[in-house]
C-alpha cells in the first residue's frame, strides 16, 4: 500500500495487466511520443502522462503511438481484439467520439451479436472526460451516457485512484469492449493504493457515506463534490446516503433500490447533461420500479442544456457544485 | 497454345477449384435473383455476379492463417472463401441455423473459424477492422495476411484514407483489395471518384498498388498473388483496383434505370469473368467440355439443397433476441 495518484493507479494497472498477459498492447496517440523524431524517445508518455515508461518496459510493439487517426486506429483495436488481442486503446478526448462513433457503437459493440455469438472482442478504449480546465465546449464533455445507450458495450466511471486501478484491471481482463472514462480534474487525486494487482467487479456500486435520510447517486468527479456536500448536510443534521455506482453498464440497481427504500428520496448527481443522460436514466428506473417508496420528487442535479463554455465564470456555473446539491438534498427533504 | 508466363500461374487444381467458386458464385445469385423476384427472400442482398474473378482469384492464395474481410455484397467473397452453401443461404433467409444465427443476414456472412470477417453496416470500416487482425498476425507471429475487400464507393469514406496510412505506417500485413464495380448505388464512380483511379491512391500511402480487368480470372489471381506474397514476406500493405462488372441492380429490386441501355447486356456479352475462365481452361489446360459440364451439374444439385434447406429451415429461436449480447455477462 502507498500513496498514489489517479493517474499513477492507473498507469500501474496498465503496467500488471501488460506483464501478466502478452496480448495486451497499447494502441493510441503519443503514448510514448517522439517516433520519428530526432530527440528523446517517450517524451510524453501519453497526452495526459498515462502511459510514462510503458514503451522501456514493454516496446513499441506493444506501445503503439498511431497518427492522429482515430476512425483507423480504434477501428483497428476492433479488429484485433476480435482477432484475439486484449487492446487498451486511447481516445484523447471523449469529445473526439464523433470521428470514429461507426468504429465504438457499431461496429466493437454489436459485433459479437450481429454475429450470433461467433466471436468476443475483449477491448478497452480509454477516454477522458470533464470540465473545469477551460478548455471549451469541444473538450470538456462527459459523453458516458452515450456509450451506455448501446448494448454490447460496458461503460465504467471511476472517481477514485483505487477504483481506477482495479476497474481498469477488471476492463482489460473482461471479453466485452469496455469505455474507461477518466475524469481530467481526478488525476492528481491522490490515495492510499495497494501496489499489487487486484480488480473490482463491475456492477456494484460503492457506498461512499452511509446516512439513511435522503438516498444520493453520484459519478465520477461528481462523487466528490456531493461528498463535500454531503459532509456539510451532516453539520445540519441531515444524513444522506452517498452512492457511486462505478459503472453505468452494468448499473448496480440494486444497491440505488435498497437505498431508496429506506430513504424514500433520491438525488443524481452527473456531469453529463440534463437530457438523455445518466441522471435521466438513473431517475426513469427509480420511478418505474420503486414508485411506492418515493416520498418525495426525484431530483437531478446537472449540468444546464448547454454547450460547456471555457471562460471560467462561466464553467463554474456549468459544472454542479456543493451548493445546488445541498439545495436540491433540501428541496426533498420539505416533502 | 501456351499457358500465360506469370509469377502465380495457377495450377490444373487450382483452376478446377477456381472455376468452382465462380460457377457456383453465379448459378446460386441467379437462383437467389429468382427467389428475390418470387419474394421469397425476406431481406435485401446484394448480388455479387459479375466480380466472381475477384473473390476466387483472392482466395486461391488464402489459407487458414489468413483473414478475409468483406463487403456487403458478400455472397460471393463467403462462397470463394469456403463458407458452408447451406448456411450461408439460411443467414440470407434469416433461419435457425444460419452462418450467424439469422442475426446478420445477407451483409454479414461471418464464419470465425474461416477467419471470414462479416461485412460492416456502414461501409469502409472493414479496412480498420482489417489492419487490426493484421497486428493481431504479426503479434503472433502467425505469417498470415489481411484482406480487407473494399467497393469503390467505400474508397470515399475518411476511414479507408485513414487506414491506408495506417498500414503503411505501421507496415501490415494488409492487402486493400479494391472491387471497383463502377457504381456506388446509383452514382457511376466517373462522377464520385476525383481522379477516377483508385490505384493511384496507393502511392500517395507509400503503398504499391496495382489495376487489373476484373473480368480476367489470371490477371486478378496474379495480382492478388504478388500483393499477398508481399504483406506474407514482410514487406507491407498493398492496393489492388480490380475492375469488376456488376450485372445485377445495387440491391434486389433496383429498377437501374441510371444505367445506359443495354449496359448491362453489353457487360455480359464482353466482360464475363466466367465465360473466358471456362474457354481458357478448354484451350489452354485441356479441360474438355463434359468435365466442365460435369462440376456445372454437380454445382447445380448442392444449389437446389441449400435452397431446399433453407426454405425448410425453422425460423430463428425467439431466445436468441437476448443473447450474445455480451461474453460475459457477471453484473448485467
Ligand atoms: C457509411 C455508409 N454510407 C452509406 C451507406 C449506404 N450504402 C450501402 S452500399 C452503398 C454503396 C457502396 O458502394 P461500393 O462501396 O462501391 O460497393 P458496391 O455496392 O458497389 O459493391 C452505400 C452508399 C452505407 N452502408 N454506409
Ligand atoms: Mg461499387
Amino acid at each position: 500500500m502507498s500513496v498514489k495518484s489517479y493517474r499513477a493507479a492507473i498507469r500501474e494497472a496498465l503496467e500488471h495487466e501488460m506483464q501478466r498477459d502478452p496480448d495486451v498492447v497499447l494502441i493510441g496517440q503519443d503514448l510514448a511520443g517522439g517516433a520519428g523524431g530526432g530527440g528523446e524517445d517517450d517524451a510524453w508518455g501519453g497526452p495526459m502522462a498515462v502511459t510514462k515508461g510503458l514503451v522501456g518496459k514493454f516496446g513499441r510493439e506493444r506501445v503503439l503511438d498511431t497518427p492522429v487517426s482515430e476512425a483507423a486506429s480504434i477501428g483497428a483495436a476492433v479488429g484485433a481484439a476480435a482477432a484475439g488481442l486484449r487492446p487498451v486503446a486511447e481516445l484523447m478526448f471523449c469529445d473526439f467520439i464523433g470521428v470514429c462513433c461507426d468504429q465504438i457503437l457499431n461496429q466493437a459493440a454489436k459485433y459479437r451479436y450481429t454475429f450470433g455469438g461467433q466471436d468476443q472482442v475483449p477491448l478497452t478504449i480509454r477516454t477522458t472526460i470533464g470540465a473545469g480546465q477551460q478548455l471549451g465546449s469541444q473538450h470538456s464533455q462527459a459523453l458516458y451516457p452515450l456509450f451506455s445507450y448501446f448494448p454490447g458495450l460496458k461503460v465504467v466511471v471511476p472517481a477514485t485512484a483505487y477504483d481506477a486501478k482495479g476497474l481498469l484491471a477488471t476492463a482489460i481482463r473482461d471479453n466485452d469492449p469496455v469505455i474507461f472514462c477518466e475524469h481530467r480534474l481526478l488525476y492528481r487525486l491522490r490515495e492510499d493504493v495497494p501496489d499489487e494487482s487486484y480488480t473490482i467487479p463491475f456492477g456494484e456500486a460503492r457506498i461512499v457515506e452511509e446516512g439513511g435520510d435522503v438516498t444520493v447517486v453520484a459519478l465520477s468527479r461528481m462523487v466528490h463534490v456531493a461528498a463535500e456536500a454531503v459532509r456539510a448536510l451532516r453539520e445540519d443534521g441531515i444524513d444522506c446516503d452517498l452512492i457511486d455506482p462505478r459503472t453505468t453498464t452494468p448499473l448496480d440497481t440494486d444497491t440505488i433500490f435498497d437505498s431508496v427504500e429506506a430513504t424514500g428520496r433520491l438525488v443524481i448527481v452527473d456531469e453529463a447533461g440534463p437530457r438523455c443522460g445518466t441522471a435521466s436514466d438513473i431517475a426513469a428506473i427509480v420511478a418505474e420500479e420503486m414508485f411506492n417508496a418515493l416520498r418525495a420528487p426525484i431530483r437531478r442535479v446537472t449540468p444546464p442544456y448547454a454547450p460547456v463554455p471555457a471562460a471560467p465564470e462561466l464553467e463554474r456555473s456549468y459544472v454542479p457544485d456543493a451548493s445546488r446539491i445541498i439545495a436540491a438534498v433540501r428541496s426533498v427533504m420539505e416533502r | 497454345m501456351t499457358v500465360s508466363r506469370t509469377i502465380y500461374a495457377p495450377s490444373r487444381e487450382g483452376l478446377r477449384d477456381a472455376y468452382g467458386a465462380m460457377q457456383k458464385i453465379r448459378c446460386f445469385e441467379e437462383r437467389l435473383h429468382a427467389e428475390f423476384a418470387a419474394g421469397r427472400v425476406p431481406s435485401s442482398v446484394h448480388l455479387y455476379a459479375g466480380q466472381e474473378a475477384s473473390a476466387a482469384g483472392i482466395c486461391a492464395h488464402l489459407g487458414a492463417q489468413d483473414y478475409l474481410h468483406n463487403t456487403h455484397r458478400a455472397h460471393g467473397p463467403a462462397i470463394a472463401r469456403g463458407a458452408d452453401l447451406i448456411a450461408i443461404t439460411k443467414e440470407i433467409y434469416l433461419r435457425a441455423g444460419g452462418l450467424c444465427q439469422g442475426k446478420g443476414g445477407s451483409p454479414h456472412l461471418h464464419d470465425a473459424r474461416l477467419r471470414l470477417i462479416g461485412a460492416n453496416g456502414g461501409v469502409g470500416s472493414g479496412a480498420a477492422l482489417a489492419c487490426g487482425s493484421a497486428l493481431a498476425i504479426r503479434h503472433r507471429q502467425e505469417n498470415g495476411v489481411a484482406v480487407a475487400l473494399l467497393g469503390d464507393g467505400a474508397c470515399n469514406q475518411g476511414v479507408v484514407s485513414e487506414s491506408f496510412n495506417l498500414a503503411s505506417v505501421w507496415k501490415l500485413p494488409v492487402v486493400f483489395a479494391i472491387e471497383n464495380n463502377g457504381y456506388a448505388e446509383a452514382t457511376a464512380t466517373s462522377y464520385a471518384i476525383a481522379g477516377d483511379n483508385l490505384a493511384a491512391r496507393g502511392p500517395a500511402f507509400g503503398m504499391p498498388s496495382t489495376r487489373v480487368d476484373g473480368a480476367d480470372y489470371f490477371a486478378v489471381h496474379e495480382a492478388a498473388g504478388v500483393a499477398i506474397e508481399r504483406a506474407r514476406s514482410g514487406g507491407g500493405p498493398s492496393l489492388v483496383e480490380i475492375m469488376a462488372p456488376r450485372f445485377y441492380g445495387h440491391y434486389e429490386g433496383d429498377a437501374q434505370k441510371y444505367r445506359a441501355p443495354g449496359e448491362v447486356a453489353e457487360l455480359r456479352r464482353t466482360r464475363d469473368c466466367l465465360t473466358r475462365l471456362r474457354q481458357r481452361m478448354i484451350d489452354e489446360y485441356q479441360f474438355s467440355t463434359a468435365e466442365i459440364d460435369a462440376m456445372d451439374a454437380e454445382i447445380g444439385v448442392d444449389i437446389d439443397r441449400a435452397f431446399a434447406e433453407a426454405a425448410a429451415a425453422p425460423p430463428s429461436d425467439p431466445a436468441l433476441l437476448m443473447r450474445d449480447i455480451y461474453a460475459d455477462r457477471s453484473g448485467l
